[in-house]
Parts: C-alpha cells; sequence; structure tokens
C-alpha cells in the first residue's frame, strides 16, 4: 500500500530525515518509535503534506501513485489521514460544520453525492460512541476549549467519520492519561481491518498494549535503525533507547 | 471643471430654484453649510482624518445631479438583495429621489412615520427642521456639509413615544446612473422616548458609469428607546461611497449600529456617535470585506458625554487582492462621563501579500473613574489551521473560505435579522439564494 524509499527531508535547510526506507501492506499497523526530535513527526508531516518540509531524495509511493506529487486534500481523497500531535484551534468554525465539509470534499472527489445533514447526523451519532466523545463538544469551534485528551479523541473521531485507508496517528497518546489512552485505543483497535493500514507514532511503548503493532520500527537521528515484531517495544520500554542510539552512532 | 466647480455651478443654478419654494431655514441651512464645504474644499491626503483615504480621482471628476430615470434597473437590484421572504415596510430611493413605484411601505402601527424627507418638510416641518438646525458640530465632515447644501429626498421615520415596530423598516437608495451622476440622501429617524424600531439602511447600485453617493443619515434615540440599526453598501465597482452618520441617543437609550461595507471603489463611513444621556449604551459592530482595488475606510466617534454610558465596538475587516482599507476609531470620554464602560476591537484578516490595512484607534479619556479597552490586530490566514483543513480533504479555496467565515463569525452573529444575516453569508461568500 505504501513504499518508502531512501526518502531525505529538510526543514530550513536542515536535513531532519537521512533515507527513510519503509513498507506497509495492507491490513498492517506498524509502529514507529523513537527519542524526541529523531524525525517522528517530520514523517508523519511529509506524509500529509505539509509544504514547510521539502523532500530532498526519494520517493513515496501510494497506491501505485507519487504520493509526494499530491497536494495535501488530494492524499485525502485517496485514503491518506493523519492524526495529528497538535490538534489546531480553529475559533468560529464549528467542528460538525467542518466535519461535514471534509466528508463532502472526499465524496465529491470520489466521485460520489454528498451526503445531506440527516444522513451526516446519523453517522456522527454512530461514529461519536466509538470515542465516548460529548455530542456537545463536537458542535463547539474545532478543538477550541477541548482538553488536551478531547482534542485527541476528536482526531480519532474524525478519522472513524473519513474512514481512511492508511491512517498516521502522531503520538496520539502523549498527554493522555490511562482511561483517554484505553478510549482512543479501543477507537482505533474497532477501525482495525484487512483493507487499512496504520502508522502509529509514539515514543512510549504504553500504547502498544492497547494497539498491539504488527511490526515496530525505531527511529534515531532521521534513519529507521531497527525493525522487528512486537517484542522490540518491550526491549526498549525496559533498556531504554541508549543502546541504539551508541550503535547509530558506530 | 473639478468636481469643486461643477458643485458651485450647481449650487448657483439651485439655490434661486429652492428660494420661495422651501422654508427659508431650510435655505440657509443650505448656504451654512455650502459655505463651510467651499471654506475647506475637498480633503487631501494631508489631512489627519484623510491620511489613507485619497479623495483626489472623486475631486477631479464632475458629477450631473441628473442620473436619468434608472428604474428599470432598480428594481432588478431591489429584488436581488435581502430577498421577499422577509416581513418589512420598504421605502425606497433612486438616482436621490423617492420612488413610490417601488416602495412598498405597507401598514404601520398607530403614530408612525415612514416618508420622503420630501413630504415630511410639508408634514413633520418642526422635527425636520430641529434636526437639520442641529449644531453640524465635531461629526461634520466636507461631505456631511455638501450633502447639507444639496439635501433634496430621503427617508423619514418617525417612531412615537412607546409604539413598538415590529417589522424591520427597509430605506433602500439605488444608485443606477446613465452618466456620472451625484445624490445626496439624508435620512432622518426620529424614535421617541421608550419607543423600539429595527432598521435596514442599504445602498445598492450597478456597475454603470461612475457614481457618487454622498449619503447621510441622522438617528435619534429618545430616553429608553431601542435601535437595531444596518447599514448595507453594495454599491457597484465604480461608485464613491460616502457615508456620514449621526447618532444621537438619550438617557437609557440602547442603539446598536452595524456597518456592512462589501461595495464600491471608493468608500469612507464616517459614524459620530453623541452618548448624551447617563446610561445610554450603544454597540457599533462593523464588517467590511474588499478584494480587487476595491477601498473602504470606516471613521468613528464615540463620544460619552454622560455618566454610567456603555459602548462596544466591534470592526472587522475581511482584504484580498490589492484592496485596502482604514479604521480609524476614537472614543471620548467627557469630563463627568464616570462609570463610562467603553469597549472597543478592530481585527483584519488579509488574504493577499498586496492587501492593506491601516487601522488606528484613539483613546481620549478626561474622566478619572472609567473602563476603557481598545485592541487592534492585521493577521493572515493561520496556516497551521489551513493545512489542517486540507489535510482532511478540503481544496485550498474552501478551506480559506470556511476559515474567513470562522474568522469573521463573532461580528456574523450580531446581526440580528436573519434575513440580513443570511444575505450577508450569501454576498461575502457568493452562495447561491
Amino acid at each position: 500500500m505504501l513504499e518508502i524509499k531512501n526518502l531525505h527531508a529538510n526543514v530550513d535547510g536542515r536535513e531532519i530525515l537521512h533515507g527513510i526506507d519503509l513498507n506497509i501492506r495492507a491490513g498492517e499497523v506498524h509502529a514507529l518509535m523513537g527519542p524526541n526530535g529523531s524525525g517522528k513527526s517530520t514523517l508523519s508531516q511529509v506524509l500529509a503534506g505539509r509544504d514547510t518540509y521539502e523532500v530532498t531524495e526519494g520517493s513515496v509511493t501510494y497506491l501505485g501513485r507519487d504520493l509526494l506529487a499530491m497536494k495535501p486534500e488530494e492524499r485525502a481523497h485517496l485514503g491518506v489521514f493523519l492524526a495529528f500531535q497538535y490538534p489546531v484551534e480553529i475559533p468560529g468554525v464549528n467542528n460538525t460544520y467542518f466535519l461535514k465539509a471534509a466528508l463532502n470534499a472526499n465524496r465529491k472527489a470520489r466521485g460520489e453525492d454528498p451526503l445531506d445533514a440527516m444522513d451526516f447526523l446519523k453517522l456522527v451519532r454512530e461514529k461519536v460512541k466509538l470515542v465516548e466523545l460529548d455530542e456537545d463538544l463536537i458542535n463547539r469551534p474545532v478543538n477550541e476549549g477541548f482538553s488536551g485528551g478531547e482534542k485527541k479523541r476528536n482526531e480519532i473521531f474524525q478519522m472513524a467519520v473519513l474512514e481512511p485507508k492508511f491512517a498516521v496517528l502522531d503520538e496520539t497518546d502523549s498527554g493522555l492519561d490511562i482511561d483517554a489512552l484505553k478510549i482512543v485505543a479501543n477507537g482505533v483497535n474497532a477501525l482495525r481491518g484487512p483493507e487499512r493500514a496504520m502508522l502509529v507514532i509514539t515514543h512510549y511503548q504504553r500504547l502498544l498494549n492497547h494497539i498491539v503493532p504488527d511490526f515496530v520500527h525505531v527511529l534515531s537521528e532521521g534513519r529507521i535503525v531497527a525493525s522487528g515484531g512486537k517484542e522490540l517495544a518491550l526491549k526498549l520500554e525496559q533498556e531504554g533507547y541508549g543502546w541504539l542510539e551508541a550503535g547509530a552512532r558506530q | 471643471m473639478s468636481a469643486i466647480d461643477s458643485f458651485r455651478h450647481q449650487f448657483l443654478e439651485h439655490a434661486g430654484r429652492w428660494h420661495g419654494q422651501e422654508p427659508s431655514w431650510l435655505s440657509l441651512v443650505r448656504r451654512e453649510a455650502f459655505e463651510r464645504f467651499l471654506d475647506r474644499g475637498f480633503p487631501t491626503t494631508n489631512d489627519e482624518d484623510w491620511r489613507f483615504t485619497n479623495v483626489a480621482p472623486l475631486a477631479s471628476m464632475e458629477f450631473s445631479l441628473d442620473a436619468g430615470t434608472g428604474r428599470e434597473h432598480g428594481s432588478s437590484l431591489l429584488r436581488s438583495h435581502l430577498g421577499d421572504d422577509w416581513k418589512r415596510h420598504e421605502i425606497v430611493f433612486v438616482n436621490g429621489r423617492f420612488s413610490p413605484e417601488l416602495s412598498a411601505i405597507g401598514t404601520l402601527p398607530p403614530g408612525v412615520v415612514v416618508e420622503s424627507l420630501a413630504s415630511a418638510l410639508e408634514s413633520h416641518p418642526e422635527e425636520v427642521e430641529a434636526v437639520l438646525s442641529l449644531n453640524p458640530g465635531e461629526g461634520a465632515t466636507v461631505f456631511s456639509d455638501l450633502n447639507r447644501a444639496f439635501l433634496a429626498d430621503g427617508a423619514f421615520v418617525l417612531v412615537p413615544e412607546g409604539v413598538v415596530v415590529e417589522r424591520p423598516i427597509h430605506i433602500v437608495h439605488v444608485s443606477s446612473a446613465e452618466r456620472p451622476a451625484v445624490s445626496h440622501p439624508h435620512h432622518i429617524v426620529l424614535v421617541e422616548r421608550g419607543a423600539e424600531v429595527r432598521l435596514v439602511e442599504s445602498y445598492l447600485g450597478d456597475d454603470g458609469p461612475s457614481y457618487f453617493t454622498n449619503a447621510a443619515a441622522e438617528i435619534v434615540a429618545g430616553s429608553g428607546a431601542k435601535v437595531d440599526h444596518y447599514r448595507i453598501q453594495r454599491e457597484g465597482e465604480s461608485t464613491f461611497h460616502i457615508g456620514s452618520q449621526r447618532l444621537l441617543q438619550a438617557e437609557g437609550a440602547a442603539l446598536q449600529n452595524y456597518s456592512l461595507s462589501l461595495g464600491a471603489r471608493l468608500s469612507r463611513i464616517d459614524i459620530h456617535s453623541l452618548l448624551d444621556g447617563e446610561g445610554a449604551d450603544l454597540t457599533l459592530n462593523g464588517l467590511y470585506v474588499v478584494k480587487g482595488t476595491q477601498h473602504v475606510d470606516h471613521h468613528t466617534i464615540i463620544d460619552h458625554k454622560k455618566p454610567h454610558g456603555t459602548s462596544r465596538e466591534l470592526y472587522k475587516g475581511v482584504l484580498d487582492d490589492a484592496a485596502s482599507g482604514v479604521f480609524n476609531g476614537r472614543i471620548i470620554v467627557r469630563p463627568g462621563a464616570q462609570k463610562t464602560n467603553a469597549q472597543q476591537t478592530n481585527k483584519n484578516l488579509l488574504l493577499s501579500e498586496e492587501a492593506l490595512v491601516n487601522t488606528n484607534p484613539q483613546l481620549e479619556i478626561e474622566a478619572d473613574d472609567v473602563k476603557c479597552a481598545h485592541g487592534a490586530t492585521i493577521g493572515q490566514l493561520d496556516k497551521d489551521a489551513l493545512f489542517y483543513l486540507r489535510s482532511r480533504g478540503i481544496g485550498r479555496e474552501e478551506a480559506t473560505s470556511i476559515l474567513t467565515r470562522g474568522f469573521i463569525a463573532d461580528v456574523s452573529e450580531r446581526i440580528r435579522i436573519a434575513a440580513v444575516r443570511d444575505a450577508m453569508r450569501r454576498f461575502v461568500f457568493a452562495e447561491a439564494a
């Protein structure tokens, strides 16, 4: 589904990603772990199409197409979704209004009829249960006045409504208490399926107790330095990142 | 011939005709106003109040007082304005003249008057004289003097003591000229003690020859009166639009004035608001949305003269392409106007690199027990928010429109007449009706 080859990316002329290779097939959940500053968020932003990052080398092929040549909205139309590490607050823009505009923009791009208000409301009622968000909250301005946990749940709620094919979850666990973490994880697990792939980015192993990955990769200084099964996450939990960084430098 | 020469010519030509056909006090009001106009002439960008608004293109033109009929066009502009499915009393002027054919005043509550100013000079001479003979004072500009000098028609609204008018009163001016022309509509609204009224004042026009609308309105709110007033300017792209508004509030009067400026090549609105009674409550709202090479300027003066007054001012602007804007807001708190509470905010969103805005909030406080705050911002679209929307599949253009809606959401909600609010969204976001 997604093939990243030798990906190099800069921010403000400074190279952050020094050649990433990663293959993700439909139905798989990959975890990407790594210390702060290793390039995890840069990778997620590059995949979603943020223009402050400049790709200098390498390629990303998604469903057989050149992902990097597409605008952010075109990527979304083809099923790419990023759950933001820091969801943006948008004063004055109603959350459901925004989500309806997004869903219908995706449907239009796929040649489907827009959902009318009634059908959309039905969909929202069904999906909002997944993440146990207050219906009151989802009618407020986008993320404005939301707690950290509510913002993250709102990301997963949007993902549930938009039903992407490939989702990147960028540190969705950061700032969550254990109850919120379980709610988010349950929401994500409910969306796992043979047609859908996910890249779960996290600093900590604890999320992976709840979202069990098929593969774990460790990112350090802009390179993937280790890949393995879910047991790799446990090793990191016990031994920290030190051994990898020492290894990477040699 | 420059504008000033042609106005001098027109004034001399008409003075003889007016004389004898109108009360002598009115001829005096005209003459004094015209003398003040000639003394000052058109402002230049050396004048502090006109630093960022250059009226040289207007001053170099010649405008006829006779625009032709323009009636056919007038009715189609009117139909596409606020729609037909809202109940209102409507009085319409075309090129400065009352149009009985286009007006639909309907049945008014007992004692309420909605008629042309020309008729009111016959039916309510004392009331009209009282307003027009008021000292023009600090709020008078060269253009409000010019308006008085050539005063011909406009709306006259009188709501007697204690009367509540349920349906909004819609005062419409349509400019639709066959040649470069000027009109000087002058509206007078008197809302007596304890009365309540909602007003919509609209200026419409087509994209024909250059037109100069030099409008004036005077709203007087008596003790405890409630006035909710919307001014919508959507004139054609070659129009010069000048609006002089004088608002006068007595004790405990509550007044909302809302300026929605969307059209014209150059528009300048001067609002002079006098809180001349204890406990008067004023809300000034404004929204200007311009593009291309449009220029829009709002100058507001809020003059707190008596204690326990409240004023809230919120103006927002959205400027695209090479459009430019000015907001100048002065709040004056006179000695003795203790316990005044005045809040003023101006926020601007620039949608292009070329768009430009000058904002200048001013406080002049001469009392010591007051609460006053003001703030102004100029910003661009939030790039993070734009990316967030696009990452969800919303294209750049729609995302820009959604964020613009978000930016003006608070000032949009302050439009309390649904037909006006819906129409505003239609005009600003080019939505289908």
